[in-house]
């Protein structure tokens, strides 16, 4: 039924070509940033051992023990004791959960309104564009650390009082973290927008007779994510290392629940003579947040088309 | 003349030129400045001009994927201007439109499959998953693909290949009309040919009618019933493909026609060289579009009033002072 046209003639050279899918070809390149592998091996034992570790290393987190107190590493505590004897290892696991929820869980608040705020932006243009624009610039040029305590001091006791004290810290930090973290993404977004409304394929859907909603779902945001997902891994970081500034300023969870942030916080007194007590956290959330930074720069090489890595 | 199946008349597309702090719009470029052409039922119309001449603009307006600014489009009689919802979407069956860049006008994170079966989608034109593949897999053969490409993505296949997939979409909602924005421009010389074969069968086969856009002339000679040469938002010379490859009127055209090399090396043509750039298209020259540039024009009429489109013969029309 092709008429003239030689099918096979044309069809050959395809077959050649390698059948990789655009994300498998982004994980072909991702593998090739030394680094960023290491790191994303380095990052995920760190979240299995946040999961499993406290089943496996079954000592209590708040086992007070007069005995044992401000002890060094040793094979009973192998990283220590505090001022309390509590088992710094065991509180490092637990309290990892918690940092990293809280990491990712605000990454999510961020994503989710920049994406918002960034795809009505992009696609609307005009007033309503303007209008979005400025709202990111006014959050961009706020003081974020002095807001944030206040947002905290004003409604931390009324959202505890409805969810309890450890949810409700959980969620106004999440929400706080993420609710000034979102509008890099939405300038992403936006721009990725801009200029893919104008391809050609968006064109030829429009031509098609595509809605407004398909262009969007099915065309223009599947290819704006590449930077998205890189700008995600730093907001992951960006959180955890804001949840550790404000337990460390004893502003956010409260002292029964041992995320880094608050074992910093515990251990600031006690640095001359218990060095160990600040060290495995601070360790932690080094090692977190640069691994995840990593992640996040082997992510944009892998996304990026238009950097071509030696094989 | 039967009632024809697109017809436009007075197209007028400006872009506004916003510059300053404020973003005010400073000033206008005038893409297509008055266009008007019939295109029959089968018939291919060529429309050549440089680059920035408002081409594909023009074929853009005609499928309302901008607004124009003024003037009117009509296919089979409707206005395709004052078109809403439902009718628009429906028109949208009757005519596409194919890309000059093979590579940005293939999603890149769909297959084949999903890329031309997205039309039966939207359109409703399969009832089931297994009728819509079996629709794409005929498409494929169609334009010269195997089946089994339905699940690869764009980035494996040529340029070649691109713009026969992206032949395969627009023919899935069997239109009557396909503008052709460049569709070979950007392949090597030795596809270009495989690719207006391509299209020159599937337009016997369907019965389709093209708006055929090329920057020379060399490439619309062969596939077009008719050539409409375009000069800064303007049409100049409308003729029947031989009339105007053997008998051009309008000095651009002659031009134009000089840059095309011929076959027969005995015969020789003048190379005509045009003095300088093209104008921008933000101030047009005044009166005729064409007076900076025309070797013949005359002082005083050229530059003052723009002439009028007049039949110089039969179906031949140009819109010169000083010819036909
Ligand atoms: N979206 C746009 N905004 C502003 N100017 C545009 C836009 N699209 C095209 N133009 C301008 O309109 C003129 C005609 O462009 P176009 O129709 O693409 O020309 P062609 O297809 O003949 O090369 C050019 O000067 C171009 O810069
Ligand atoms: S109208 Fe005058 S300037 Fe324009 S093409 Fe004819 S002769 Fe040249
Ligand atoms: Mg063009």
């Amino acid at each position: 039924m092709a008429g003239s046209i030689p099918a096979s003639a044309t069809a050959s050279t395809g077959a050649a070509a390698p059948r990789v899918g655009p994300w498998r070809e982004a994980w072909r390149r991702f593998r090739k940033h030394r680094l960023a592998v290491v790191s994303l091996v380095i990052l995920s034992v760190l979240v299995l051992a946040v999961l499993v570790g406290p089943f496996a290393w079954q000592v209590p987190i708040d086992e007070i023990d007069f005995t044992a107190r401000l002890q060094g590493p040793s094979w009973a505590h192998p990283m220590g004791t505090d001022d309390l004897g509590q088992d710094i290892l065991a509180r490092v696991l637990y309290g990892g959960r918690i940092s990293l929820a809280v990491g990712f869980a605000a990454m999510m608040v961020a994503i989710f309104v920049g994406v918002l705020v960034g795809a009505v932006a992009g696609m609307a243009g005009g007033r309503i564009d303007a209008g979005l624009m400025w709202l990111t610039d006014l959050f961009l040029s706020l003081p974020q650390l002095p807001l944030l305590l206040l947002i905290i001091y004003l409604f931390r006791e009324g959202l505890t009082q409805v969810v309890g004290q450890e949810l409700g810290v959980f969620i106004l930090i999440v929400i706080i973290i993420g609710g000034f973290n979102w509008m890099q993404v939405a300038r992403l977004v936006r721009a990725q927008f801009f200029s893919l409304r104008e391809k050609e394929f968006v064109e030829a859907a429009r031509a098609l007779g595509a809605s407004r909603l398909r262009l969007v779902v099915r065309h223009i945001l599947p290819n704006a994510l590449g930077p998205v997902i890189v700008a995600a891994t730093i907001d992951i970081a960006a959180a955890i290392i804001a949840e550790s500034t404000l337990s460390f300023l004893g502003l956010g969870f409260p002292p029964d629940v041992p995320t880094w942030g608050r074992l910093l916080f515990d251990a600031k007194d006690n640095l001359d003579f218990a060095p160990h007590w600040a060290l495995f956290p601070g360790a932690m959330i080094f090692l977190t947040v640069l691994s995840i930074n990593f992640i996040g720069d082997g992510l944009r090489d892998a996304f990026d088309p238009r950097r071509v890595i030696a094989s | 003349m039967a009632q024809p199946l697109l017809s436009v008349r007075n197209l007028v597309k400006r872009f506004p030129v916003r510059g300053g702090v404020l973003r005010r719009v400073v000033d206008q470029v005038h893409a297509v400045d008055g266009v008007g052409f019939d295109l029959a039922s089968g018939e291919t119309l060529g429309l050549v001009g440089e680059s920035g001449c408002g081409k594909s603009t023009t074929g853009r307006c005609i499928l309302r994927l901008i607004e124009p600014t003024s003037g009117e489009v009509r296919f089979e009689g409707r206005d395709v201007c004052a078109l809403t919802g439902n009718e628009l979407a429906a028109i949208r069956r009757d005519m596409q439109i194919i890309f000059q860049d093979p590579f940005a006008s293939l999603n890149p994170r769909m297959t084949v499959g999903s890329i031309i079966g997205e039309a039966l989608e939207i359109h409703r034109l399969a009832k089931t998953r297994r009728e819509r593949e079996a629709k794409v897999a005929e498409l494929l053969e169609t334009v010269g693909l195997r089946p089994d490409h339905m699940s690869r993505f764009p980035h494996e296949f040529s340029g070649g290949q691109r713009q026969r997939i992206g032949i395969a979409r627009a023919l899935a909602v069997s239109p009557k009309l396909i503008i052709c924005d460049e569709p070979v421009s950007a392949l090597d010389v030795s596809i270009q040919a495989q690719v207006i074969n391509l299209l020159e069968d599937l337009q016997e086969k369907f019965g389709l009618s093209y708006l055929f856009i090329a920057h020379d002339l060399s490439v619309v000679e062969h596939i077009s019933d008719r050539v409409a040469v375009m000069y800064l938002g303007r049409i100049v010379e409308v003729a029947p493909s031989r009339d105007l490859y053997a008998q051009p009127l309008h000095p651009y055209t002659e031009a134009l026609l000089s840059a095309v090399p011929i076959p027969d090396p005995t015969l020789k043509r003048e190379r005509i060289r045009l003095q300088g750039d093209i104008p921008s298209p933000m101030n047009p020259p005044s009166g005729c579009h064409f007076h900076t540039r025309c070797p013949i024009a005359e002082k005083g009429l050229c530059d003052v009033a723009a002439p009028d489109f007049r039949e110089a013969t039969s179906g031949h029309w140009v819109a010169c002072h000083k010819r036909g």
